[in-house]
């Protein structure tokens, strides 16, 4: 599928070198409802194989909401809904036949706060990994490391795999979470304000790690920074009221936006 | 918390009398359990006298010949608590697991309140229908289908054979039951819905299944709640008085490990025996059964506060 | 080998409907305990149940002085245990928050509210009525008010330990000294909440039987001494349940009746003004 709706002065120099775009998730005439509150309106959006993208936007904007929708969060409540097409390499993820566990094992979420599992460093990795195959104690343990060391904290904690999740620092249980997210090695890993908790420090080891991990997943990251997303993006989205303002390459975005909104909101003029 | 200086400020007057009055029945609270402790073991410093340690194991109950022992009560006590914790745990799990998980939003409250009414029975209207509307219908229907089924297998079978009474330690444990499941299912519907939605959400975010989320998320996050309440409701049936008194049959020997036989509970013994005690040495003993159950409830609940400390501490900076 | 996916999933079902079933077991037991007591307390209820006195077995009569001995016992236990309950509590909460004193009466309240009430009732038997010698109602009102106060203690730490810390700052801020912050502030905005726990220790001990059967025991005849052994509702219907009398055992399910309905409305009310009070 050819990325019909960019600018035509986009070149392909702009982004990561050697990969031609293909679209890995598809937003069709995408709406999406809070009871009788319709939060989303009308999107339409393409998220590329193998890229950073960023959705922006002030507070109440939509974007968390868009993102709970790759993996059908929302499912867990009766009151929200979702209705258009949403398509995940060509399949309608919001069809009824698809099965939930399947498809969250292949669009994987880390969440605002970190959330370690009440088990052992070792066994939070394990846990998503035991629930889709069955490997063999040595496999896992490599798989283990593997995650760890993917999610750069592989050197910090490889004494204390026994220890429990819950005893590791704010950044090291967020850098734990990303692990745990890519150990089942998803198609997709949905960042929602990842570093929204964490000291400076911690976020710029984290942004690190989202450039290395582009090469093996596809990201789709919210954040309400917008020099992080100018940071790390490949791709930025801004939204506005539920509804999608502006998306294009993330230079472009920032640089020369086409709407006057966005470059109202890039320039800090509200918001 | 915030504390002030209070001796040089002008209420100070005031605030000496009040937080002297405070601390002053934080001292009566605790003299409660000095009290209790030591009155128990002067009310029962005769029979202490007379049966020293041997009254824990002897199973002789003999109010004309004036000798007593404590095994059967105990025996009776334990066993009660048991059964009723054995049915009790793995229900109020499935009912916690049900209101929080499972319940359409508009029944969660109705239902969590309807679990609450069952706790609010006083123990006496369950000592009445365990009686007169239970034991019939679980003679004639519930203990001849244990008798052919669980009766049949070895050793287990010895549990339950015997006649089918309606009576009896089986009878008492299942009602006993019943009053325990509400402590413990409220417990972990509360403990429950205070797990971050977040945690819940990362696990159902790498596909896991409603019951796996519960069992290796919810569980392990909530299991201090979860220890805390089940000891609870275990101090409740080991001390509960007016239901198993009607239902256990206030039988003082031992006839066999049967389920189905009558026997004793101290709280039964006591609830039964203590008014028509007439020998000094009677109302002593009964004392000491009741120094004994005290002692018991009290192992249970300090263990089960100090299991809580060492988990909590366990976790590191659990918030 | 059945595929991974499958087998989780029907681990899943399993899961599922067996918590149904035990929702269901939980209800069908309410269901059926409430249903035999509206049934068969119902249809013992009559006017002369609160106009005569409790009868011999074979003659006829009501519950009076059961009635109202277990109201007496009742409101002078709740009076006498209350405000030592918030008392301890308020220590507690507001001074003893790090002292040894604060913690191990912490602690031994949480055992006291465990307790056997029957220990309790033993207690208060060796302490008051073997010394005075004879039962009597205000051993039976010093039993009650040992099972209010563990409950009034727990609910005004617990109530008092919500109040954030900014409005005890602020009344601070005034100039008003530490016993005014917590008797006209603190306590005033965990009323509805002590309130809840008081209805609550109530709702408790109205239905409690075996402190009494070793204090103020029972009586036959209508007294207001409670220098004497009283009638109330509990132990009457303790004596007339486990008789063989047909009249007896029916005046005690209308006393099952009755008071099933005291403590169940209390707890309704108890919860519906905690909820009340708590969404402003």
């Amino acid at each position: 599928m050819q990325p019909s709706d960019l600018p035509q002065d986009v070149t392909e120099a702009n982004l990561q070198a050697s990969a031609p775009l293909t679209t890995q998730i598809s937003f069709n005439n995408f709406n999406f409802y809070y009871g009788k509150y319709h939060a989303l309106k009308d999107i339409n959006l393409d998220i590329y194989h193998s890229h950073v993208t960023a959705f922006i936007g002030p507070s109440g904007c939509g974007k968390s909401t868009l993102l709970r929708t790759m993996n059908r969060m929302y499912d867990l409540y009766p009151e929200q809904r979702a209705d258009g097409n949403l398509l995940l390499d060509g399949e309608n993820i919001l069809d009824k036949q698809i099965d939930i566990n399947q498809l969250r094992a292949r669009v994987g979420m880390v969440f605002q706060k970190p959330t370690p599992f009440p088990m052992a460093i070792y066994d939070n990795i394990a846990f998503g990994v035991n629930l889709q195959e069955r490997l063999s104690r040595s496999e896992m343990d490599d798989r283990v490391e593997w995650a760890l060391r993917k999610a750069a904290l592989w050197d910090e904690v490889k004494g204390i795999l026994k220890q429990s999740g819950m005893s590791l620092s704010g950044g090291q249980q967020q850098r734990l979470c990303i692990a745990r997210g890519i150990a089942v090695k998803p198609e997709v890993l949905l960042l929602d304000e990842p570093t929204s908790a964490l000291d400076p420090i911690s976020t710029m080891r984290i942004e690190e790690l989202i450039s290395e991990l582009k090469q093996d997943f596809t990201i789709v990251i919210v954040t309400h920074n917008m020099q992080q997303a100018a940071r790390i993006s490949d791709f930025t989205a801004y939204m506005y009221l539920g509804e999608l303002i502006e998306f294009g390459v993330t230079d472009q975005i920032f640089i020369k936006p086409q709407k006057k909104a966005t470059e109202d909101y890039i320039t800090g003029r509200f918001g | 918390m915030v504390t002030t200086p209070t001796e040089d400020r002008k209420g100070s007057a005031g605030d000496w009398i009040f937080s002297n009055l405070t601390r002053f029945f934080a001292v009566v609270t605790l003299a409660m359990l000095g009290g209790i402790i030591g009155s128990l073991v002067y009310g029962a410093w005769p029979a202490i006298q007379r049966f020293g340690l041997g009254f824990l194991w002897s199973g002789e109950w003999n109010p004309p010949m004036e000798r007593f022992g404590a095994l059967i009560p105990i025996y009776g006590t334990l066993v009660t608590s048991l059964i009723a914790l054995a049915i009790a745990v793995p229900v109020s799990f499935g009912i916690a697991l049900f209101l929080t998980e499972m319940a359409p939003p508009w029944l969660k409250r109705p239902l969590g309140t309807a679990i609450e009414l069952l706790a609010g029975i006083p123990s006496i209207v369950y000592g009445m229908w365990g009686l007169l509307v239970f034991a019939p219908v679980f003679s004639t229907h519930a203990q001849p289908f244990l008798a052919n089924t669980l009766g049949r297998l070895p050793i287990i079978g010895e549990l339950f054979s015997g006649a089918a009474l309606g009576i009896g330690i089986l009878s008492a444990g299942i009602v006993l039951s019943i009053m325990t499941i509400p402590f413990i299912a409220s417990v972990m519907r509360d403990v429950f819905e205070v797990t971050p939605a977040m945690l819940k959400e990362s696990a159902y975010g790498v596909g896991a299944t409603t019951w796996e989320v519960v069992w290796n998320i919810v569980l392990p996050y909530t299991k201090v709640g979860v220890i805390g309440g089940i000891m609870l409701g275990l101090g409740r049936a080991l001390g509960e008085t007016m239901a198993v008194t009607f239902l256990i049959g206030n039988m003082n020997f031992f006839s066999g490990f049967s389920l189905f036989l009558p026997g004793n509970s101290i709280a039964s013994a006591l609830a039964n025996e203590f008014a028509e005690a007439e020998s000094p040495i009677y109302t002593a003993s009964l004392i000491e059964l009741g120094l004994i159950l005290f002692f018991i409830t009290f192992v249970v609940l300090s263990l089960s506060k100090l299991l809580l400390l060492r988990l909590t501490r366990q976790e590191g900076s659990k918030t | 080998m059945m595929d991974l996916l499958k087998q989780r999933k029907l681990v899943n079902q399993l899961a599922l409907t067996l918590a149904l079933l035990a929702m269901s077991f939980g209800l069908f037991w309410l269901f059926w305990i409430l249903w035999t007591t509206i049934d068969l307390g119902f249809a013992s209820l009559s006017l002369k149940l609160f106009t005569q006195m409790t009868p011999a077995p074979g003659s006829e009569g009501g519950l009076l002085n059961a009635i109202v001995g277990s109201l007496l016992l009742v409101s002078l236990g709740t009076l006498l245990g209350t405000p030592i309950g918030i008392f301890a509590g308020v220590y507690l909460a507001e001074y003893g928050q790090h002292t040894w004193l604060g913690h191990v009466t912490s602690f031994i309240n949480d055992i006291m509210l465990s307790a056997p009430s029957i220990i309790i009732g033993l207690f208060v038997y060796a302490i008051y009525v073997s010394q005075v010698g004879h039962f009597s109602g205000y051993s039976g009102v010093v039993a009650i008010a040992m099972l209010v106060i563990p409950v009034v203690v727990s609910a005004t730490t617990n109530m008092l330990k919500l109040v954030p810390d900014s409005l005890r700052e602020a009344v601070f801020a005034l100039g008003a000294p530490k016993w005014v912050v917590i008797s006209k502030v603190t306590l005033r905005a965990s009323r509805a909440g002590i309130l809840t726990g008081v209805l609550l220790a109530v709702a408790r001990v109205t239905g409690e039987t075996a402190p009494l059967l070793f204090t103020a025991l029972s009586n036959q005849f209508w007294t207001l001494d409670m220098n004497q052994p009283i009638a109330n509702l509990p132990v009457t219907i303790f004596k007339f349940a486990m008789s063989p009398y047909k009249d007896w055992q029916e005046l005690a399910w209308a006393g099952v009746f009755l008071i099933t309905l005291g403590v169940l409305s209390l707890n309704i009310v108890a919860r519906v003004l905690f909820r009340q009070k708590h969404r402003s």
